[in-house]
């Protein structure tokens, strides 16, 4: 018998999001090699925003002519559904502002080859050239933020990750300022990145040995019939949750957040503190949900405590930075807890678990266009030697640039999650589906997710200590002599910010639309 | 379209703070022109309203849904209660933005004087326009600020200031009480919508809770129309501005009490109890009024008793249930204009005489102000219920209905009828009447004629209002769709025959004759006397003041003391240690953040352990 290798049926039409995303990234290495450099810009520019506006309008093409598929696709290793579409407009709106943050001059090193400090650098810099290899990388990590929540393998998923992770390593040491600060937060990020990401693999192997597959769903199949407290099926699960959760920040493994957010240029920050904490969380979700779901009375305590630790640990963190963006990184890891509330908060029933699911995604939504929001008006402060990151350094910048702070303040305010803003929203809904998921459980498990929604509660209110504090050195604070220089910012960069402002004040009033949208692409949960 | 109503006074409100001294030249006219805006959208609304059916006089307007689940929305009704508001509270506003244009012309801060008036417009009108209890208690607070802003516009006076602080403080044990009666309202029925609080909504809820609500809710009335024993901060409020007493002390602010008894009637046609309490209120309150009116040598603070107890007739009113309703609004539309009319008759007279306002320094003034005498002579007879006029018929439907329900409350109601007219009849004799007792350098003159015009309007309000909207029940219909009709329906007549209708009268007449022969016949001093026991009473305000003073403000001041200790000790020891303590954890944790990358590996490592592990047990267990 002669084994038969069957040609493996792709859909095209429904993977075309991420196809175009891929060959633009790849194109862009072409233009890389053999455009001459003064026109390699004005072709990588165009070439990454109209891919990545195209793979958008493919997504709402999909799902606005109802083809969303009911099954996995592209012989079961992508699960492109309700839920990945949404995430993927999200990201994909998110890096289309990103690469426009991108964009503005004077982020990325002249040549990341050269010695901090030394001769070539300045020579470099006085040639006026730049990276423009920045482009297709950024392209191949939204290419992998697209893949990484839509796996529905394990190893599909790990190869999403490792294709997010890689050129966002890279990315993380382009910083034209304190570079060697950035160079550190490059490594450091790759070191650690790779150390999870071999848990993550660990995890897979152990998982494959129990189940026999690594397929989402035949994990959860294997699970209904062959018992569920097989070490093999306990230890796999835990090493690839430590995958998992490294990658969106969660505590304990939440140490690298600081450190790269802080190294990394701005725009990079921006686009890993959104996109890629909507991947990971997509990703997280699905192997929570599809995987094990029926083993939720098992990681449910295990993740209880993660969540907990996270929210309280981002908190209380936060208030003793003296760094902007050390902050908005520990605001981060907050954030990352406040939506592992709603990973926690499963239903019975399908219907129930809809609703957790479109807090979540209505969630990621508000949560990753404030940050970039808050993010590009960090790259608008600056020193002489860059940005203005030192937190003493805002003071009073309420006093010079009223526009630009009262911005901040209110982008602040949305990640306190203060009623009229889109945070408020996110907040309200994640912490809603946890209490109903509370009520449903009744007695004991209820008892601890009311509690874990208390801790989320009080980790809010000290969240919010330091957000206000922010606001008032900004506009209670005499501004400092030789203060900061408010850059005058690129189009580019007025559009983001303005983008930002427009959803962050436009769901906090009227979030309706935005709350259908999510309701609808939740409402078939995961396909499996 | 309604919500135009609202909208356009606050965009002038906004316009002119934001942009500040730019629109010094012609602020006062964008002031205008908003609330002249505003007063026309409430006639079309009206007129529309007039145009539908009388079951669809109910008419919602969503604005905005903050989260559908909570039923916390934000929404207009315009009905016929709310709409009758709306006219008086535009119509009469923009009459009173008018006069100010004159009064306040030499005013350095006339562009701020309309911010705030504009500012006030708008939160009075969302207060009766908002078809839920947040939206009210917003439109509440908005009129409070306003009232405080406008009271304290003099800041440089400190008793311009402190008086403000006292409203604002007394206000807040009145909101305090709207406040818990809204707690408790969201509790019982989960919903602080109008509609959703209708007799068969309410009905389930035990005679405690809905008599709970009742007072809760009085006591805020209480606190916003002055009324005991929250009345003591509406005499001192004086201190602001003339056109602010006429609009927001006597026209409207202080009657939004009246607005939220009858709004939230059901609950008081539910208990007996509150409903008692608010008509003992009511009469306590017009017989007090009307006794501090009687001594007062300040021309406004006179007007500010006669407030005080007109609103004591409109909440007696209100406390009757659906036979008193219309007879209440009515009282306070017609109030609404005779009030404000002489309110700034008086205004008008201290233009005239350098801002005196002691009526004692007054005297003869009808000669050198016709117009604003005879202006002022229209409001005085409509109030004393000279037959005919306004006040005649409200006043007089207030007393009739209080007598059905009980004689007690009746006769006291005719008796402080009694005592409005000696008081008033007082205030026209030393004002207008006798010999000049002027200072040296006072030289009275008319006002000019944009402050005349609207005296003028408001004097016609006052003659024909009463007669319009009593005769054939007029108002009683128009308002039924909104809070129901009596049992049985009155008749009203041109001119009453009864008993009362006589008795009220003749009391009326000899309260008149009295005020002749002390003020009229005989000399006024100049200086004023040291009087009886009663007038020093009633001089004081009853001993108002005093009596908080001593009652609350000695202990109350006591008890923040003992709390501050208690605070400074417990609390501030507990909250700056959590703070402490948190920073400091803070601090702690912050050194496992050692910049390393192999102890973070280090960390990862050992949380992977630990979560294996923690996997491994919950599984075994």
């Amino acid at each position: 018998m002669n084994p038969v290798i069957e040609t493996p049926t792709i859909e095209y039409g429904t993977l075309a999001p991420l196809l175009l995303v891929f060959a633009a990234a790849i194109v862009g290495v072409l233009v890389e090699a053999f455009a001459p450099r003064y026109l390699r810009k004005s072709i990588q520019v165009p070439l990454t925003l109209l891919s990545l506006v195209g793979a958008f309008a493919l997504v709402i093409l999909t799902v606005v002519g109802g083809d969303v598929p009911s099954e996995p696709v592209a012989m079961g290793a992508l699960a492109v559904d309700g839920p990945a579409l949404f995430i993927w407009g999200v990201i994909l709106v998110l890096s289309v502002v990103c690469v426009l943050l991108i964009n503005d001059e004077g982020h990325f090193v002249a040549s990341a080859a050269a010695v901090p400090g030394s001769a070539d650098e300045e020579e470099a810099e006085r040639s006026g050239s730049a990276h423009t290899e920045v482009y297709p990388l950024a392209l191949f990590a939204v290419g992998g933020m697209l893949m990484f929540p839509a796996a529905n393998d394990l190893l599909t998923m790990f190869v999403g990750l490792e294709v997010m992770s890689l050129p966002l390593y890279l990315l993380c040491g382009l910083a034209r300022r304190r570079r060697l600060l950035s160079q550190e937060a490059s490594l450091k990020y790759f070191l650690l990145g790779a150390f999870s990401s071999a848990f993550f693999l660990y995890g897979t192997a152990m998982l494959y040995g129990y189940a026999g597959t690594v397929s989402l769903a035949g994990i959860s199949q294997a699970m209904s019939t062959g018992g569920a407290l097989d070490p093999l099926l306990l230890i796999g699960f835990a090493l690839l949750g430590v995958g998992l959760l490294f990658k969106i920040g969660a505590a304990p493994f939440q140490a690298w957040k600081p450190d790269v957010y802080q190294g990394a240029p701005t725009p990079i920050t921006a686009l890993m503190a959104s996109g890629t904490l909507v991947a990971a969380v997509g990703a997280l979700l699905r192997v929570f949900w599809v995987a094990l779901g029926n083993l939720d009375w098992n990681w449910r305590p295990v993740i209880w405590v993660v969540a907990a630790l996270t929210m309280i640990v981002g908190a209380v963190l936060a208030i003793t930075q003296t760094d902007i963006k050390r902050m908005l990184a520990y605001s981060s890891i907050a954030h990352a807890g406040f939506l592992l509330v709603g990973v926690m908060a499963t239903y019975a029933t399908p219907e129930g678990n809809a609703v957790s699911l479109q807090a979540i995604l209505f969630y990621l939504l508000v949560y990753g266009i404030t940050t970039v929001g808050a993010f590009a008006v960090v790259t608008l402060v600056r020193d002489p030697g860059g940005e203005a990151g030192h937190l003493s350094r805002w003071a009073g910048l309420g006093k010079r640039s009223p526009i630009l702070a009262g911005v901040f303040a209110f982008f602040l305010l949305a990640f306190a999650g203060i009623p009229l803003t889109s945070g408020f929203f996110g907040k309200y809904a994640v912490f809603t589906a946890a209490l109903g998921s509370a009520t449903e459980a009744g007695d004991s498990l209820g008892n601890w997710l009311t509690g874990l929604v208390v801790v989320g509660v009080i980790a809010s209110a000290i969240a919010a200590f330091f957000y206000v504090r922010v606001i008032v050195l900004m506009f209670f604070s005499e501004p400092a002599a030789d203060g900061p220089t408010i850059a005058i910012p690129s189009a580019g960069t007025v559009a983001v910010i303005a983008v930002s402002l427009l959803v962050t004040v436009g769901v906090g009033l009227y979030p309706e639309p935005v709350l259908d949208l999510a309701q609808q692409a939740a409402s078939g949960l995961f396909v499996r | 379209m309604s919500w135009l109503m609202i909208a356009l006074p606050l965009l002038g409100a906004f316009i002119l703070l934001v942009f500040n001294r730019f629109t010094n030249r012609w602020g006062h006219l964008l002031g205008v022109v908003m609330s002249l805006a505003s007063f026309a959208v409430a006639v079309l609304a009206f007129v529309e309203l007039l145009g539908l059916g009388e079951d669809q006089r109910r008419q919602a307007v969503t604005l905005y849904e903050f989260i559908p689940s909570m039923k916390l929305n934000m929404g207009l009704l315009v009905d016929p209660l709310s709409i009758s508001f709306a006219l008086l509270i535009t119509g009469v506003g923009s009459l009173i933005h008018i006069y100010s244009i004159g009064y306040m012309s030499h005013d350095p801060d006339r562009r701020r004087f309309f911010s705030y008036l504009n500012l006030f417009v708008a939160a009075m009108l969302l207060l009766v326009l908002s078809d839920n209890y947040v939206g009210l208690f917003i439109g509440w607070e908005g009129v409070g600020l306003a009232s405080y802003l406008l009271i304290g516009f003099w800041q440089f006076k400190p008793s311009a200031a402190v008086a403000a602080k006292k409203a604002f403080v007394v206000n807040r044990v009145g909101d305090f009480g709207l406040l818990v009666g809204m707690f408790v309202i969201w509790t019982s029925f989960g919903s602080l919508a109008f509609k959703d609080l209708g007799a068969e909504q309410i009905g389930t809820a035990s005679n405690g809770t809905l008599t709970a609500i009742g007072l809760l809710l009085l006591l805020g009335a209480c606190g916003k129309s002055a009324q005991l024993p929250l009345q003591s901060w509406l005499l001192d409020a004086m201190e602001g501005p003339t056109p602010v007493s006429a609009l927001i002390h006597a026209a409207t602010m202080v009657t939004a009490g009246v607005y939220l008894v009858v709004r939230s009637g059901v609950f008081f046609e539910a208990s007996d109890v509150a409903s008692l309490v608010v008509t003992i209120v009511g009469v306590a309150t017009l017989l007090a009024g009307a006794i501090i009116g009687c001594a007062k040598d300040d021309i406004k603070k006179g007007l500010a008793g006669s407030t005080m107890s007109q609103i004591g007739y409109m909440m007696l009113g209100a406390g009757l249930g659906p036979a008193g309703y219309a007879f209440a609004i009515a009282h306070l539309i017609a109030h609404g204009f005779f009030k404000a009319d002489m309110f700034l008759g008086a205004g008008s007279v201290m233009h005239g005489m350098n801002d005196e306002v002691d009526m004692r320094k007054y005297g003869g003034l009808r000669k050198y102000m016709p117009v604003t005498f005879a202006t002022f002579i229209v409001g005085y007879l409509a109030i004393i219920g000279f037959p005919f006029l306004s006040g005649f018929y409200t006043k007089d439907g207030i007393i009739e209905t209080a007598m059905e329900h009980g004689a007690w409350m009746g006769w006291l109601a005719v008796l402080g009828a009694g005592i409005t007219g000696f008081y008033m009849s007082r205030m026209i004799f030393m004002t207008f009447f006798g010999e000049k007792r002027w200072d040296k350098d006072a030289h009275p003159h008319e006002s000019p004629s944009v402050m005349t015009v609207p005296l003028i309007l408001l004097s016609i309000g006052s003659i024909v209002l009463g007669y319009f909207l009593i005769m054939d029940n007029r108002l009683m219909h128009f308002l039924a769709p909104a809070v129901g009709m009596p049992e049985h329906v009155p008749v009203p007549h041109l001119f009453s025959t009864t008993t009362v209708g006589l008795s009220t009268l003749a009391l009326v007449a000899v309260g008149a004759a009295i005020a002749w022969m002390k003020y009229g016949r005989a000399q006024v001093p100049a200086v004023q006397p040291r009087g009886s026991f009663l007038t020093t009473f009633a001089r004081r305000d009853l001993y108002g003041d005093a009596l908080n003073e001593s009652l609350f403000m000695r202990p109350g001041q006591w008890l923040t003391r003992i709390a501050v200790y208690f605070d400074n000790r417990g609390i501030d020891g507990l909250v700056n240690g959590l703070a402490a303590g948190i920073g400091g954890s803070s601090g702690r944790l912050r050194r496992l953040q050692t910049g390393f990358a192999r102890t973070y590996a280090l960390s990862i490592l050992i949380g992977a352990a630990l979560l294996t592990g923690a996997l491994l047990l919950v599984g075994n267990i």
